[in-house]
């Protein structure tokens, strides 16, 4: 097989050999149903136990407020549509961002159909909600926020204490899509004043299909899936054991391991954003210069469209991805680049690198040595670029 | 997702570059929707026989591939034949493009009939079956005569 250098960690990432280990055993010996009451299922119990728990204490959080679901989109539609249903006599107003992962997104206008109002903050051009937009937005029937940990795409950080303070002052529940960021920054709830939370085990080295939302206790939020009293009742469905232990083995790791990574991860990055800035000209780095997760570079290319770059990486054996409208399976480019302001052909031209700790400089130096010389080549074959050169050329004649 | 046909000629794209003072050329597509292809024809004007034929493309590897294919199946054909080389056309000799890119063969053969009707324009002809190109988008307006 050939070598593959992985670039793609807010994607998916890399199951921990120390995980799979932790999870076999719920699939060959421990199979029992956690619901059962013989003896036989006790450490199914008590596996998910210490995942709730494991979960709890990274968040400041009681293990009582951690609810398993199978996925940070299972975790944003429960949060959304719960919390809609619950207040809805209490205000039928949601403010969210137009930055947000479609699983809010989506969520927002299915609910605008059913006789909510949902207001999509603009961010600036470096992805941050402004606090004073979101201040004008809040109306006396206003009953949710729901703002991302951090963005997905181009890694920015948001201002989670601030609006967090802002929800509690005026009375409005606070939720966060924490997928990208739950298990890489340090989250508290309470210091953070967060009232739901969403994150997903495979994110941050644990398996896919596996979950949580972290739900405030005192929250009337009711169910989302109907069929059993599993999860307190909140969540039907015979959990998904080997994914549970999984998930809280992922995630003592990833505390465990967070400051260290993050360090070693921001170095990188920065080296990465400092080689491709001073090295390929007419690129910028989207997304905050600092504020940002430590593992996400995003940039765009002027001239160029990201999947014919990504293609041309994948021939060398390098995992990105772009925010073309091509690999997004529409017309239009990556929201979140049009709403920092992106024109539509340089939004096209964008690709996101994420990094993990397993990834080196050597791999690093090779992907900047390939996005030159693929960049520069499709510039050579861009009717974008021959028509700015000419327009250059023009311009230093008059000169 | 692509099929072999396609990847070579996005790997290897046939017939890229400009040429100077072309007798047509043709800008198509739009970077908002993120394709954009510009083809150059020379053509001979005793027989009507495309000489020469160069693409320049901005888009995706299928984008890339359609014009190239559309270049290597318009070049040594007479401006009639070039007529009938279709988007289907195009498809069949890339052996097929995924659903989602079909657009991008519909984009090589208007960007062919740009640069043919631009060549039309500059000679005072009329091309049989040519009209005038909805998605044109050359930028070259102040060359242009009014």
């Amino acid at each position: 097989m050939k070598r593959v250098i992985y670039l793609d960690n807010a994607a998916t990432t890399k199951v921990r050999p120390e995980v799979v280990e932790a999870m076999l055993p719920f699939y060959t010996e421990n199979y029992g149903n956690p619901s059962s009451v013989y003896d036989f299922s006790a450490p199914c119990k008590e596996g998910m136990a210490h995942t709730r728990e494991t979960i709890a204490k990274a968040l400041g959080a009681d293990s009582s407020e951690i609810y398993f679901t199978n996925g940070g989109t299972e975790s944003d539609n429960w949060a959304l549509t719960a919390t809609a249903e619950a207040y809805a006599s209490k205000g039928r107003h949601i403010i969210t961002t137009q930055i947000e992962h479609h699983a809010i997104l989506h969520t927002g206008q299915y609910l605008e159909a059913r006789g909510f109002e949902v207001t999509y903050l603009p961010v600036d051009e470096t992805g941050l909600v402004e606090i004073a937009e979101l201040k004008k937005a809040i109306r006396p029937d206003t009953i949710l926020i729901s703002v991302m940990f951090a963005n997905n795409e181009i890694g920015t950080i948001e201002p989670i204490r601030e609006i967090g303070e802002l929800a509690k002052e005026r009375g409005i529940l606070f939720h966060t899509d924490a997928v990208q960021a739950f298990g890489h920054e340090p989250i508290n709830v309470d210091e953070y004043h967060i009232d739901m939370l969403s994150a997903s085990a495979h994110k941050l080295n644990g398996p896919k299909g596996v979950g949580f939302l972290y739900i405030r206790k005192g929250l009337k939020l009711r169910s989302f899936i109907h069929g059993g009293a599993q999860e307190r009742k909140r969540r039907a469905g015979t959990e998904n054991v080997p994914g549970i232990v999984g998930m809280g083995k992922a995630v003592e790791i990833a505390l465990a391991k967070m400051e260290e990574n993050k360090k070693k991860e921001t170095e990188l990055r920065d080296y990465l954003i400092r080689r491709i800035m001073s090295e390929v000209p007419y690129t910028r780095l989207n997304g905050h210069p600092a504020k940002r997760l430590s593992n996400n570079a995003n940039f765009a290319f002027q001239f160029i469209e990201g999947e014919s770059l990504l293609i041309m990486l994948d021939m060398e054996g390098i995992c990105g991805s772009s925010g073309s409208a091509c690999t997004s399976g529409s017309l239009d480019p990556s929201h979140v680049l049009l709403a920092i302001g992106l024109p539509h052909e340089i939004a096209h031209g964008s690709l996101r690198l994420t990094l993990s700790e397993e990834t080196t400089k050597e791999e690093i130096d090779f992907t900047v040595d390939c996005i030159k010389r693929i960049v520069e080549r499709l510039r050579s074959m861009s009717p974008l670029y021959e028509d700015f050169v000419k327009s250059r050329e023009k311009k230093d004649i008059r000169l | 997702m692509y099929s072999e046909k396609v990847m070579d000629h996005f790997q290897n794209p046939r017939n890229v570059g400009e040429i100077e003072n072309a007798s047509g050329v043709g800008t198509v597509g739009n970077a908002k929707c993120g394709d954009i292809m510009r083809i150059y024809l020379d053509i001979d004007e005793e027989s009507h026989v495309i000489r020469d034929c160069k693409f320049k493309t901005f888009g995706c590897g299928a984008a890339v591939a359609t014009s190239s294919m559309a270049t290597e199946l318009v070049k040594g054909k007479t401006i009639e034949e070039a007529m009938q080389v279709t988007n289907k056309a195009v498809m069949e000799a890339l052996d097929g493009l995924p659903a989602v890119k079909v657009h991008c063969s519909l984009l090589a053969e208007e960007a062919i009939h740009a640069a043919l009707w631009d060549y039309a324009q500059k000679h005072e002809i009329r091309i049989e079956g040519l009209d005038q190109p909805k998605s044109d988008i050359s930028e070259h307006d102040e060359d242009e005569e009014y």
